[in-house]
Order: C-alpha cells, then sequence, then structure tokens
C-alpha cells in the first residue's frame, strides 16, 4: 500500500526557520526516517538530519514527531492515519544547528562530569568475579543508546535553560547509579555527589524520561528513586546527621 | 588557504568505532597527543550494531578451548587464505583485550561461578563468544567511550585541560590523506556541521574507519560505511588486499522493505533458533560441504541432543560459517522454496521458551515487535541474506599495523588479512580490540622513531583537497547536472545485481562498464545549498570513495576464478587449491588508475600447520605446499 502523506518539517537554522509543508508517498510498512530520507531524495537534498544505524541501535536520529520527542527510525507510519499530518521538529531542549540536527554537546560535558568507574587495586584482568544478579542492575542502564530522548524531555532544563550547568539530566543519573551499583567499582560516594554535584534534587519525579526512553529502561524507577533515597537516608536521616557531625573525619 | 583552521597532533586516529578508540586509548597512554576524528557523534559508530559478541578463547564455559583451537577455527572460516600470523596474534591476544574491557568498566553476562558467559557462534568450536544480551558492540562501544573520557578527566586533573592529550573530533569527515615524500605528514577534513575544512598535522595516521557495504542495495551497514579508509588509503599510496571478499550475512531481515538488510543476530541460531523452508525441511542439513563434514550432525536427533551435550555430539549445520549459510538461504529462495517476502523462515520460537528469548535476544525481540509486527517468542522470523562486512581491506603488517605508506596504519573491517576470504562471527569485535591496541603501538613506535622535523604538510596540497572538495558546488561546463542520491542508488544496485552473492564473469564485465559510467557522471555532481550541514554534499564527497572501492571489488572478483568464502562464482563453483596462496592486491598506477596485481600470501609456519590434521590439510593445501609439509616436518599433519 502507498499513500501521499502530508508532512510539515522544520527547515531553517539558529537564527531562522520554520514549518514547511510536503507532500511525499509512503509506503507500507515505512518509519518517519524512511519519508525524510525519500524527501533528501526527491525534494529537498539539503534536508539536515542526523541518524546512522536505523535499527533503533545507535540513537542518532531523535527528533519530535507531532511533538513528542522519539527515535525517527523506529516511528512507524502505521501509527498515524493517511490523512494526518506528521510534523517533525528537532529536539527544542538543544540549540538548532540546521533544520532537523541540534547541537548535543551539551551531553557530552556532562558526561565528561561524572567521575569514570574506578577498577579495584589489585584485582588482575582476568580474575574479575561478579554474579549475574549484580551485574543485571547495572546492565539494565547499560542498555542506554545515548538517544538523549530523556534529556529532551526533562522540563528542568526543556523549560528552564538557566538549569542547565547545575543539571546533568536523566541520562547521566543513570550512568551515576550504574557506577554506584557497580560490583566492582570501588568510588566512594556516588549517589551524594549526584544529589550535591549533578542536580538529582532537582528532579521532582514526573517520569517523562522513562515514558520516552526507546530502551525502555526504567529510569526514574530503578535508577533515580533509588539514588534519591540513598541521599535521604545519608543527608536527612536525623541519627546518620548526627552521627556525622560527631564522628565527622579529620581532614 | 593559509587561513583554513589547523591542528597539530602526534598521531591522528579516523574513526571512533571499537578499533579507533582502542588504538587511540594505545596511543595516548603510549604518551602520543592523539586526535580521534568519527564522522558521526562519539559513540555512534557502526561498531554499536555488533550483536553477538566477542571471540575469545577464555575457556570459562568449556576449559577445552584454547587459542590454537581458535586459531583453528578462523583459518577455517576463512578458508586457509588468511594471513596466518594475523591469526595467530588475533587468537593470542583476544582473551587479554577482553579481561581488559572489564577493568574499563565493562559489564559482560556471566557464568555461575561469575566469570564472562561465552556463547555458541558460526564455526566456533566451543562457546567461545563474550557477550551482553544481544548488544554486545553497544557494551564495547560504550566501554571505550568511558575509558576515553576517564583518560581525559586524568588529563583534565593534571593539566586543567581535559582536551590536552586526546580529543574527540565528532561530525568530521577527513577528504584527503597528506604526505610529504611519500610519508604521512597529515589529513585533510571538514566539519560536517558547518562546512568549515580543519587540516591536521601529523606524522602518524591510524585508519579505523570501517567497511564498504553502503556500496550495496541490501546491507546491515549505516550511511558511514562508504569505503574512506580503504579510498584514501589507495590514494596515499597503500595497496588493498582481497577486496573481493564480501561477507552477506546470512539472516537480514526481508520485511517490511524500509529494513530489509537489517541484522538479525548469528545468536538466535547459536541459541537453538533453526533454518525451515516455505516447506517445514531444516534444509542446512543438506548444505554441509566437504571441508565441513564430519565436524557437524548429519540429522535433526544429533544436532538437537549438541545444545546439551556438545562433548558427545556434532554441531548443527545452521552454524556453519556465514557464507555457506548465506549461500545455502540464497540457493533456497531460488529454488523457490522461500517464504512470502523472499526469504527463509528463522525460528526460535519453538525451541526456547518465550521468557527465554527475550532474556537472550531482547533487541531482536524489540526490533521485530517494533519494526515488522513479529513477536518472535511466537512465530518465525523472515530472513534472507543482507551485505555485511568486508574481509578485504588496507594491506598491513601483522604485527604492527603499518601499511605500505610510512606513517600510515589501519586497524578493523578497513584492514585486510586476517579473516581471509570469509570472517567468523564474533570474531569482528576481537579483531578491532586485538589490532587497534597493536596499530596504537606501531604509530607511536614509528613517531618515537622519526627525526626531529616531521614531514611537513604542503600549501598546495591543502589548496588542491580544498578544491576537490567544493568541486560539486560549481556547476560542470559540459553534460548534464547529475544528483548525488541518484548515482548512489543506481551504484547500489549494479553492485547487488552485478557483483552480489553469486557471481558471474559477464555480469561482472558488465558491472565495470558501469561503474566506468557513473564514475563520469560522477565528475558532473551538482549539489544545492550551502555548506552547512548538507547531506548531498557530504553524500557526494562520499561518492568518489564508494565508487573507487566497488571498482576494486568488481575486478578482484572477476579476477579470481574460483569459489571460496564470501567469493562464489557460478561459472567456477569449486574451490581450487591454486587459488590457496594468491591475494589480489590492488593500487594506483603512477596515473592514478587502479591496477591489480597477484600476490603470494605469507607462508604458514610449521608449528601452526602443525595444529591440523593432514587430512584436512589436502582439503585446502596446494600440491606444492603439501609436498613440501611432509618430509620436512613429520610433526605437521599428525
Amino acid at each position: 500500500m502507498s499513500y501521499e502523506g502530508s508532512f510539515r518539517v522544520w527547515r531553517g537554522d539558529d537564527d531562522a526557520g520554520g514549518l514547511v509543508d510536503y507532500q511525499v508517498e509512503v509506503n507500507d510498512g515505512e518509519v518517519v526516517l524512511d519519508v525524510i530520507h525519500r524527501l533528501q531524495a526527491t525534494q529537498a537534498p539539503d534536508l539536515a538530519v542526523r541518524w546512522n544505524c536505523k535499527a533503533g541501535k545507535c540513537g542518532s536520529c531523535s527528533a519530535e514527531v507531532n511533538g513528542r520527542p522519539r527515535l525517527l527510525c523506529m516511528t512507524r507510519m502505521s501509527t498515524f492515519s493517511p490523512d494526518e499530518v506528521v510534523t517533525v521538529t528537532p529536539l527544542r531542549t538543544f540549540p538548532v544547528l540546521r533544520d532537523l540536527v541540534t547541537d548535543v554537546s551539551f551531553n557530552y560535558e556532562k558526561a565528561r562530569e561524572i567521575p569514570a568507574f574506578e577498577p579495584p587495586k589489585g584485582v588482575a584482568p582476568g580474575d574479575y568475579r561478579m554474579a549475574q544478579v549484580d551485574v543485571g542492575r547495572s546492565q539494565e542502564f547499560r542498555k542506554c543508546i545515548e538517544c538523549f530522548l530523556c534529556q529532551d524531555v526533562c522540563h528542568v532544563i526543556r523549560d528552564h535553560e538557566q538549569n542547565k550547568p547545575a543539571f546533568a539530566g536523566p541520562r547521566f543519573f543513570i550512568r551515576i547509579a550504574e557506577l554506584d551499583m557497580h560490583p566492582l567499582d570501588t568510588r566512594e560516594g556516588r549517589a551524594e555527589a549526584a544529589q550535591d554535584e549533578h542536580g538529582l534534587g532537582l528532579c521532582n519525579i514526573t517520569k517523562c524520561c522513562t515514558e520516552v526512553c526507546p530502551e525502555g529502561i526504567k529510569i526514574t524507577d530503578n535508577g533515580i528513586i533509588p539514588m534519591k533515597e540513598r541521599v535521604v537516608d545519608r543527608k536527612y536521616d536525623p541519627l546518620v546527621w548526627l552521627g556525622s557531625k560527631i564522628f565527622r573525619r579529620q581532614t | 588557504m593559509s587561513d583554513v583552521e589547523r591542528h597539530a597532533y602526534d598521531c591522528l586516529v579516523i574513526g571512533a568505532g571499537g578499533a579507533g578508540l582502542r588504538a587511540a586509548i594505545e596511543a595516548r597512554e603510549r604518551g602520543l597527543r592523539t586526535a580521534i576524528i568519527c564522522k558521526s557523534l562519539f559513540g555512534k559508530a557502526h561498531t554499536v550494531m555488533a550483536e553477538g559478541g566477542i571471540a575469545a578463547s577464555m575457556g570459562n564455559v568449556n576449559s577445552r578451548d584454547s587459542w590454537e583451537v581458535h586459531f583453528r577455527d578462523t583459518m577455517r572460516g576463512g578458508k586457509f587464505l588468511n594471513n596466518p600470523r594475523m591469526a595467530e596474534l588475533h587468537a593470542k591476544e583476544a582473551p587479554q583485550r577482553v579481561w581488559e574491557l572489564e577493568t574499563y568498566g565493562a559489564l559482560f553476562d556471566r557464568t555461575p561461578d561469575g566469570r564472562i558467559s561465552q556463547r555458541n557462534f558460526g564455526g566456533h568450536e566451543y562457546p567461545r563468544l563474550a557477550h551482553v544480551g544481544d548488544r554486545t558492540g553497544l557494551e564495547l562501544i560504550r566501554t571505550l567511550q568511558q575509558k576515553i573520557v576517564s583518560l581525559q578527566q586524568a588529563d583534565g586533573r593534571e593539566s586543567g585541560d581535559l582536551d590536552a592529550r586526546l580529543r574527540v573530533f565528532a561530525e568530521v569527515t577527513v577528504t584527503d590523506l597528506l604526505t610529504e615524500e611519500g610519508r604521512i605528514s597529515g589529513a585533510f577534513a571538514y566539519y560536517r556541521e558547518s562546512g568549515r575544512f580543519v587540516v591536521f598535522e601529523a606524522p602518524a595516521v591510524i585508519l579505523a574507519t570501517g567497511g564498504i557495504c553502503k556500496s550495496f542495495k541490501v546491507t546491515s551497514n549505516s550511511w558511514e560505511y562508504t569505503g574512506d579508509g580503504q579510498a584514501l588509503a589507495l590514494r596515499a599510496g597503500a595497496a588493498l588486499v582481497n577486496m573481493e571478499f564480501v561477507q552477506f550475512h546470512p539472516t537480514g531481515m526481508v520485511w517490511p522493505p524500509s529494513v530489509k538488510g537489517i541484522l538479525v543476530t548469528e545468536s538466535v541460531r547459536g541459541d537453538g533458533g533453526v533454518l525451515r523452508n516455505s516447506e517445514g525441511r531444516r534444509f542446512m542439513f543438506d548444505y554441509v560441504p566437504d571441508v565441513f563434514r564430519g565436524q557437524y550432525a548429519e540429522s535433526e536427533d544429533e544436532a538437537d541432543r549438541w545444545y546439551e551435550d556438545p562433548d558427545n555430539n556434532k554441531r548443527p549445520p545452521e552454524l556453519l560459517p556465514r557464507d555457506e549459510v548465506a549461500r545455502a538461504i540464497n540457493s533456497e529462495v531460488k529454488e523457490g522454496r522461500g517464504t512470502p517476502h523472499g526469504g527463509v523462515f528463522l525460528d526460535v520460537s519453538t525451541r526456547l521458551p518465550a521468557d527465554e528469548i527475550v532474556r537472550r535476544l531482547p533487541s531482536m525481540y524489540h526490533q521485530f515487535k517494533e519494526l515488522a509486527d513479529v513477536d518472535i517468542t511466537a512465530e518465525p522470523m523472515e530472513v534472507g541474506p543482507t551485505c555485511h562486512y568486508v574481509m578485504g581491506g588496507v594491506e598491513v603488517d601483522a604485527d604492527t599495523a603499518a601499511t605500505a605508506v610510512p606513517g600510515l596504519f589501519a586497524a578493523g573491517e578497513v584492514a585486510g588479512g586476517l579473516h581471509g576470504s570469509n570472517r567468523l562471527g564474533g570474531n569482528s569485535l576481537s579483531d578491532l580490540l586485538v589490532f587497534g591496541k597493536r596499530a596504537g603501538d606501531g604509530a607511536a613506535d614509528y613517531v618515537s622513531s622519526l627525526p626531529q622535523t616531521r614531514p611537513q604538510v604542503r600549501d598546495e596540497d591543502v589548496e588542491h583537497a580544498a578544491q576537490t572538495a567544493l568541486a560539486p558546488f560549481a556547476a560542470p561546463t559540459l553534460g548534464a547536472f547529475e544528483n548525488p542520491y541518484t548515482i548512489h542508488t543506481e551504484l547500489q544496485q549494479t553492485m547487488n545485481d552485478l557483483v552480489g552473492i553469486i557471481r558471474r564473469e559477464s555480469e561482472m564485465i558488465e558491472a565495470l562498464q558501469r561503474l566506468s559510467k557513473l564514475e563520469a557522471r560522477e565528475r558532473d555532481v551538482v549539489v544545492e545549498g550551502h555548506r552547512q550541514f548538507n547531506p548531498g554534499w557530504h553524500l557526494a564527497l562520499d561518492l568518489r570513495n564508494m565508487l573507487l572501492v566497488s571498482r576494486c571489488i568488481a575486478m578482484a572478483a572477476l579476477e579470481r576464478t574460483e569459489s571460496r568464502g564470501g567469493h562464489t562464482r557460478e561459472d567456477h563453483p569449486d574451490m581450487d587449491a591454486r587459488w590457496r596462496d594468491v591475494n589480489l592486491v590492488c593500487r594506483f598506477d603512477d596515473k592514478g588508475e587502479v591496477v591489480l596485481q597477484r600476490e603470494m600470501l605469507p607462508a604458514i609456519r610449521p608449528e601452526l600447520l602443525a595444529l591440523f590434521e593432514r587430512s584436512e590439510l589436502t582439503k585446502y593445501l596446494t600440491e606444492d605446499e603439501l609436498s613440501r609439509l611432509s618430509p620436512l616436518d613429520p610433526e605437521a599433519g599428525r
């Protein structure tokens, strides 16, 4: 089955831009990215879009379809009726470079602020022993394909540009959680650092990130909330607080 | 061109997949100031698509495994056309390279006693593939990416500058390598985002740009796989070897059309999945070739028992090397026993409980559910061959990854030799790590051997590279305006139809004629718009690499009059021992035309030959080699 679909695609750059209407052929089984590629090949050869694997594995083709953060390669055209106008716009939280391509360097800067894995001392390569049940928790977070849809949807930075310096975002909260739960990571205080240095406290658990995650990672329930609970235990439990005042390490 | 942005490094790594990142880590650890150039965003390279695992004979699941067995399997898989030294180094060093990833933070699936779990795969005698579900490539690339960040953090603590010794240039494409008196002096590139040019001055360049399959219509590869490294190497004076060997992965998706070619991991078969034709027959039993007879089960019962008791049963023929399985599927479909959408059935739903399928093959479950409305826990998949990998590539020294051009190194898919005529699944990720590291070491040794003055970047070369890159914006004086998308589509169709999985002399001659016409038209390509993130322009620049590499493939495929591994000639259907030690090598002549030459493959050392039974060697080696074997070395061919 094939039909002429109606599309509105945002064209422009950081100075100016707007939605442009296109009529494009749509075929059975196609995804939005197929249609964008057909636009490039037939009507708009310079239409900028970022993509790579076209199989939902690399997280490059993130954009917003009818206002919803999506991977273009995993958004089936069959989810729209043939007479529906499909609107494709760039990620709103990040600055536009051109058309559907945004500057996502914010995320790479945040990645460099998270202290790396600290391997156990004195354990030779090949001697690492971990139980599946223990690595499973971190493995869920390592499914992340870094599409940054969770970052895009998060209102803490989507609606409040000023929070960006202080807020790492859901992607990097689960990075911290992953390291915190890594059976052999030796760095102390990752959850506390999430609160003190990476803006965990700004998250008010609306779960939008979990909802848009194409990998189905339970970002809020399995990553953010357990960390918040640990922070509460350590920082706000009156007994622990008292203990930390009395037995504070002399530095 | 004096105003062009310039950076000076000790080492430039082109490509940010597994090989490039591992090379960059090594180069930086050896003290080189290193830049990594990636065509896409950092962490998106095609390595991310690898599913099944990393082959390394750690022996965690079957303690009989060893580097010798891995070496043997690799040589068999490649039908003895492998560079034997590369196959040896690869088999010996892969375990160390995998264990090292754990010290970077990788989390592989575990055995019950807490070690790295290993799974079965085609052509591997024992369970050998370290894996994370079916997303091993993602784990590999993320681990290396995060290791690079950790090195940058260390540099930041030391110097206040995170980029002091290791910097990533994302969304940058290299269009030319620069040389002075035949030695590498740097590279010319552009930022995809802005179209601005940038020159990197560096005495050592490591190519890690991956493969070429974007020249084919049905492929598992992403847009990045346009043969850039192979073309850059040729133009700089290096050689390409074995380019006729292109791997068609047996199981790609065949429906819907928009996902045709997307990979279905071999783990589906490694974990019990079976292939059936439209008549319900497990047809792979009919396709076990002579060289593998005796190593694979002959009945369904035995094949099924193998999953539980591999020591006393032979493995199912679904786990033959990929070239065999791809050809078998091709024949079944051609003979009218295909599925409604032109593939065969791959069924795991009747072999494993549903929850086990979702646990072991999560991304396959997801991929079929989301893209094809198929629930793989309840019904079979439809699959068919897809262009997946090129075994051939830049000719390198096995130990140092050095090419014939001083200062130029290559590792990973872009390099040739390790896999011979056919690569085993799982041997790619280990290749990236083993030879990525070796390339980093090779570059470090080379740079430290240089005198004080390094090869210089010449202004006229920069000027020329800039003009070449801008050519698509200028209208041709003669001829029609050509659209890069149209030429690309025609190239893909040509390679698919005429230099595909089954090849014939007349078709390849026609392919070369068509390629000449496409090359002429490519010079008249015109792109619209400006230089800022312009995909039409990017494709126009990639096209010249795709055309050049396609020519090498077609020339070598025409020349090799036998069938071996990833090269199947309908007019020469048998493997011919006289071709066993012949490499076909492409180079530029002094007019810049590709010439093809025959060269001898390095000899297999006696102690490596001794790892095989004589009866097996007689299936592969030339008579000359066999006659030298027995009297001189009684040990060989026990």
